[in-house]
């Protein structure tokens, strides 16, 4: 039974019939390449031309082209992988948390929540790659029998963890972001006027034709990875803060890293979603799907989310006072009134104060706002990362070894090239792939689009009794 | 698995709306016409169940798979550095079990979700380079389609069309796969 609510605002704007949807959506892939696009691309291309510059040379004469030392042995890169990873919680949080909370506001950006996920983990997979120095001898963190007596992997690492977490998590983001994009591919191939669109999109399509029984599976599979997802998201990032929490070095031997850092990951994931998700609804026209409201509810998780990251920073502070703790305390003295002070102060107003914004109820619902305070919160994110792990290992436990880290240039240009995977891989996905679930917008189209379009069209209403006008009235009595 | 449909003649009711559908299968289905079956561009709510298919399997295979990773995992970690090579770290017993917990939730997590979801394709016979049997191609974009299959049914093609279109059916067409 569908009931479209009186108070609840509709999702989709714009009166849309099913036919609208596809439309919509189908006309970017189907469309030539925008200038726009065109420029865009060629943008991030060059960028990943240049950042893979710095790659190849990190790669070729080793990490000492990075800033590091003997004191400060993670700094950029470390900070990079986690930033990436955190952005990528979001997708799967939006996808699987939001599916099993029946949030039906999530169907018109899942699809690219999700498309970004798997960019940014691909990005946080570089680091991963590059910060090991000999990369070709990587496969030597898998558990696999070898010459050297077999010697195992040391599984009670941390490091180790997150070899199963970040592979495991690829896996299942990829896995459920295409198994959703299949029906929408079918659609693509049954409007494919050229022959080449119909063969590509029908190979990638898997032969797809759409009957209750397949789509009964099909809700079954959406459901169980979505419950599979939600544990896997905070797990992941649970495991990448353990990194930290479970080694003695002050600032970062904290019970409270795992909740604080996926608390932090949705937040910063939140904020990217936000930054593309703006953009691309005016570059391709899509506000009636990606509407005001949908803006505004993922300001609130934002507020939440940023709000229990202030929360946690306030904690650090307070256990490394109530501890007594030197070391504790010495460390937290240092990132607010070091040489890193600027760092701590950027993350602070970036993190803590930026989004209490959203509480005002025009700075949240006003698009130019929102696409500012997304990219602070980032900016803002990128500090967090940055002074957990530069601060507390520059002066940890020794005075004789502390030392100023500072980035070279193959810091700044291997992150440039993760910028350059990650908008070439989403301007190529928003090309030639339906950005919006069309199948999900379709299925809330009943219940959540606006008033009188579906009822104008129904000649038998199997509902009530009523006459066709009398339903097509609205609350103030009006009939539109 | 898909039954063959080639060489069958069929009946395709085209709807436009999915309640006035949800409705018509009903009453078809208590008539005693057996409709071969129902597609659609997004899933229907309560329309497998009124077409009388059981309940997926698919949760139980994925259960399976996961326990399959579990095992895998605490067997491989067991035997890798309990049994083969035990070495101590961080003073901590041989076989740390806490340690493990990660470890053993991911592959739990990885082998239910590429298990189950392969057995999905697999079921549903869906893999790169299958022809779809499309009854009517509206059925992706905005169109509810019933396909009744004239063999497996007594009733003739006129009244089945005309029960079709009694319930709401926008168009009645015939269809048949070479």
């Amino acid at each position: 039974m569908h009931v479209t609510s009186e108070v609840r605002p509709p999702l989709v704007t714009g009166g849309k019939t099913y036919s609208d949807v596809t439309d919509d959506i189908c006309r970017q892939v189907e469309a030539k390449p925008t200038l726009l696009w065109t420029v865009a691309f060629i943008f991030s291309v060059i960028i990943l031309i240049i950042g893979g510059y710095g790659a190849y040379r990190t790669l070729w004469d080793g990490i000492g082209r990075w800033g590091l030392n003997k004191t400060v042995g993670w700094a950029w890169d470390i900070t990079n992988f986690v930033w990436w990873v955190g952005i990528g919680h979001a997708g799967t949080l939006i996808s699987a948390i939001l599916l099993l909370f029946r949030q039906k506001w999530r169907t018109s950006i899942n699809r690219a929540a999700e498309a970004m996920t798997i960019f940014a983990v691909l990005c946080a997979g570089t680091f991963i790659l590059l910060h090991m120095g000999r990369t070709w001898l990587g496969y030597w963190a898998l558990p696999l029998p070898n010459t050297f007596g077999s010697l195992w992997v040391n599984f009670s690492s941390p490091l180790v963890w997150d070899v199963f977490a970040i592979s495991t998590y690829l896996t299942v983001s990829i896995v459920f972001w295409y198994i959703g994009l299949i029906p929408d591919l079918a659609t693509i191939r049954d409007r494919a006027t050229n022959k080449i669109s119909r063969i590509a999109y029908g190979i990638l399509s898997f032969g797809w034709e759409g009957g209750a029984k397949t789509w009964a599976r099909y809700e079954a599979v959406s459901l169980i990875l979505a419950g599979l997802s939600t544990p896997l998201v905070l797990s992941v990032h649970t495991i990448v803060s353990m990194d930290f929490a479970t080694s003695v070095i002050p600032g970062w031997h904290t019970t409270i890293f795992p909740p604080y850092f996926v608390a932090g990951a949705i937040f910063s994931g939140f904020a990217m979603v936000l930054t593309l998700m703006i953009v691309t609804r005016e570059v391709f026209y899509l506000q009636d799907y990606i509407t005001i409201e949908h803006i505004d509810s993922m300001n609130k998780v934002i507020i939440l989310t940023g709000s229990i990251v202030g929360v946690a920073y306030i904690t650090e502070l307070f256990m490394a006072w109530y501890s007594g703790v030197q070391g504790e305390q010495y460390a937290f003295i240092n990132r607010f009134s070091g040489p890193y002070w600027w760092a701590y102060w950027s993350m602070m107003t970036c993190n803590v104060i930026s989004p209490q914004l959203f509480w005002f109820t025009k700075i949240r619902r006003s698009i130019a706002a929102t696409f500012v305070i997304s990219i602070i919160v980032n900016i803002g994110m990128w500090f967090e990362r940055f002074v957990i792990i530069v601060t507390s290992l520059h002066r940890d436990w020794l005075p004789s070894s502390w030392v100023m880290f500072h980035p070279t240039t193959y810091d700044v240009l291997d992150y440039l090239f993760t910028f350059g995977i990650f908008f070439t891989a989403f301007f190529l996905f928003a090309k030639f792939l339906p950005v919006v679930n069309m199948a999900e917008i379709k299925a809330i189209l009943k219940s959540s689009s606006e008033k009188g379009v579906f009822k104008r069209h129904l000649e038998i209403d199997t509902r009530s009794e009523k006459s066709v006008a009398e339903k097509n009235e609205n609350i103030d009595g009006t009939n539109i | 698995m898909v039954n063959h449909i080639e060489n069958e003649k069929y009946l395709v009711g085209v709807f436009e709306d999915e309640d006035i559908l949800m409705k018509a299968v009903r009453n078809l289905k208590s008539i005693g016409v057996r409709i071969h079956e129902v597609y659609s561009p997004y899933p229907i709510h309560g329309l497998d169940i009124a077409l009388g298919y059981k309940k997926s399997r698919l949760p139980k295979a994925a259960f399976l798979f996961g326990a399959t990773g579990t095992t895998l995992a605490l067997t491989m970690m067991t035997y890798m550095v309990t049994l083969d090579w035990p070495v101590i770290v961080g003073g901590k017993d041989h076989w740390p079990l806490p340690n493990f917990i990660p470890i053993t939730f991911e592959l739990t997590v990885l082998l239910s979700a590429l298990g189950m979801v392969g057995t999905f394709l697999l079921s549903n016979d869906l893999y790169p380079g299958k022809n779809p049997k499309m009854f009517d191609i509206r059925s992706t974009d905005d169109k509810f389609i019933m396909a009744v299959d004239l063999s497996s049914n007594s009733m003739s093609a006129d009244d089945i069309s005309n029960v079709l279109k009694e319930n709401g059916a926008a168009e009645v067409n015939e269809k048949q796969f070479a």
